[in-house]
């Protein structure tokens, strides 16, 4: 029977979490990293065993750690980021000139097709690649070196790349998403990159239209599909069928279009998650209820799924990359909360349960579905 | 030449570099701070950045050097340890501010 494996970075460490293919009876494990912060955990598609963590504290800086063995045993691995060249600047929250300056990885994203080769996104915003898994890193300096770069300013949590999505088909194109800068796209595998944000919208920004300064929280696609994007902005939820080139609402009927999390049904390119969040201050589901909303039209029409979750007096936020679905049959769909609960739907969102309660908050959920 | 320091680390750091108690390190002299941080990085390669900042190579500011009951922090990397440490009768301490945060 297939089983699933989750990766579950907290503020405090990271969790693995194991079931077999029914997916109620979880084996916890103890806190890996105690006391660090785990931005984020990825496995290999290629190698399941092998995964990548992005360890890091005020303290003592940003460590990275690889397992080979599916989270039993870890190996630091390399931990410099060296900007290309001489880093210049980019805008302060006050606009005035602000020196480059790495803080922690946000993300780690294994290839697709080459075991050894993972990327990392970073704060401040750039994208690395290692191709010795993880031992050095190397800037896709194109990035930040495009003519925009000294425009961009940072959201409150950070100028962070947070998002990487890797095209199954097309190795040479990758997308990326930064807060506050937007969307990003290369076609050859980083060399070059252009702004893809036509169509956003962002009423804080002088011009709403820009071509950058969009605070994009999150992307995510379904892999048989991969020109169609659904985006959770600062506000909006938008969608693009066209790889990024032109973008269009689909917020719909949802009760707040503000949230972080978004993702795909694994058999159902047309649907898709997201949990809204009030804001621009409170952070919290609207009402005190906890809801994933499920559109099954590819946007414009969502429905709230509520069954196991609080429907009271419920404050926590679910972060950008804390939620993932995993592959089995009836594809599971998974998040975690700044209140330490991991839900667990088994059933494509029909039905939650908590598989814990009281974890440190939440940053990251993935999950590996394994043989 | 080189001379044997030992040098307490926060707990963080002992769990990471997987070591119960404090560590000695042969420090290539000049024994400076610099010095004694470039034993404990080849020494621990995992500590590496940990306990300065990888790029500046300057101390790390939510962490302090104390030795002999004084504070070392901002006597900057250059500085020669204090002769008992040298001597292995006293430790060279790496304090985290206190706190464990949120």
């Amino acid at each position: 029977m297939s089983r699933v494996r989750l990766l579950v970075g907290t503020k405090k460490g990271a969790f693995v979490l194991t079931a077999d293919g029914m997916r109620k009876k979880w084996e916890i494990s103890e806190p890996h990293f105690a006391g660090w912060e785990v931005y984020h955990a990825k496995g290999s598609p290629l190698d399941p065993e092998r995964i990548y963590v992005s360890q890091s504290s005020s303290w003592f800086g940003q460590v990275m750690q690889r397992s080979d063995d599916g989270g039993k045993t870890w190996k630091a691995v390399g931990n410099s980021f060296p900007y290309e060249g001489i880093p210049g600047t980019h805008q302060w929250y006050d606009g005035t000139p602000h020196p480059w300056e790495f803080k922690r990885v946000w993300h780690v994203e294994p290839s697709l097709t080459e075991p050894d080769t993972v990327y990392a996104g970073v704060e401040d915003a750039a994208l690395f690649k290692s191709t010795d898994g993880g031992q050095s890193w190397k800037e896709l300096s194109g990035l930040r070196g495009h003519d925009t770069g000294p425009h961009w300013a940072p959201g409150a949590g950070g100028m962070c790349l947070h998002t990487v999505l890797l095209h199954p088909a097309k190795p040479e194109q990758i997308i990326v998403a930064i807060s506050a800068a937007g969307t990003f796209r290369t076609d050859d595998g980083g060399e070059t990159w252009r702004p893809i944000n036509k169509g956003l919208q962002s009423a804080f920004l002088p011009d709403p239209a820009a071509t950058v300064g969009h605070c994009v929280h999150h992307i995510a696609r379904h892999a048989s599909r991969p020109d169609t994007l659904f985006m959770q902005k600062h506000w909006d939820v938008m969608r693009s069928d066209d790889g990024g080139e032109n973008w269009r609402e689909v917020s719909g009927n949802l009760p707040t279009d503000f949230g972080f999390a978004i993702d795909v049904h694994a058999h159902e390119p047309e649907t898709v998650f997201v949990v809204p969040i009030k804001s621009d201050a409170e952070h919290f589901p609207p009402e005190g209820k906890l809801r994933v909303y499920r559109s099954r039209s590819g946007g414009e029409e969502w429905e709230p799924m509520t069954s196991g979750l609080p429907q009271e007096n419920c404050y926590v936020n679910v972060l950008r990359d804390a939620m993932a679905v995993d592959t089995l049959d009836d594809c599971g769909v998974y998040f975690g909360t700044t209140g330490g609960q991991v839900y667990c739907s088994p059933d494509g969102g029909e039905t939650w349960s908590a598989i814990v309660h009281d974890l440190p908050a939440v940053l990251s959920v993935e999950v590996q579905t394994l043989p | 030449m080189s001379v044997h320091v030992r040098m307490e680390l926060p707990a963080p750091l002992r769990s990471l570099a997987k070591v119960k108690s404090a560590v000695v390190l042969e420090v290539e002299e000049p024994a400076t701070q610099h010095a004694l941080v470039s034993a404990l990085e080849e020494r621990y390669p995992m500590l590496r950045g940990t306990v300065r900042d990888l790029v500046t190579g300057e101390r790390r500011a939510y962490l302090r050097f104390f030795a002999c009951g004084e504070d070392l922090s901002h006597l900057g990397m250059d500085a020669l340890l204090p002769e008992k440490v040298i001597r292995g009768e006293e430790p060279f301490l790496v304090v985290g501010a206190v706190s464990g945060g949120l």
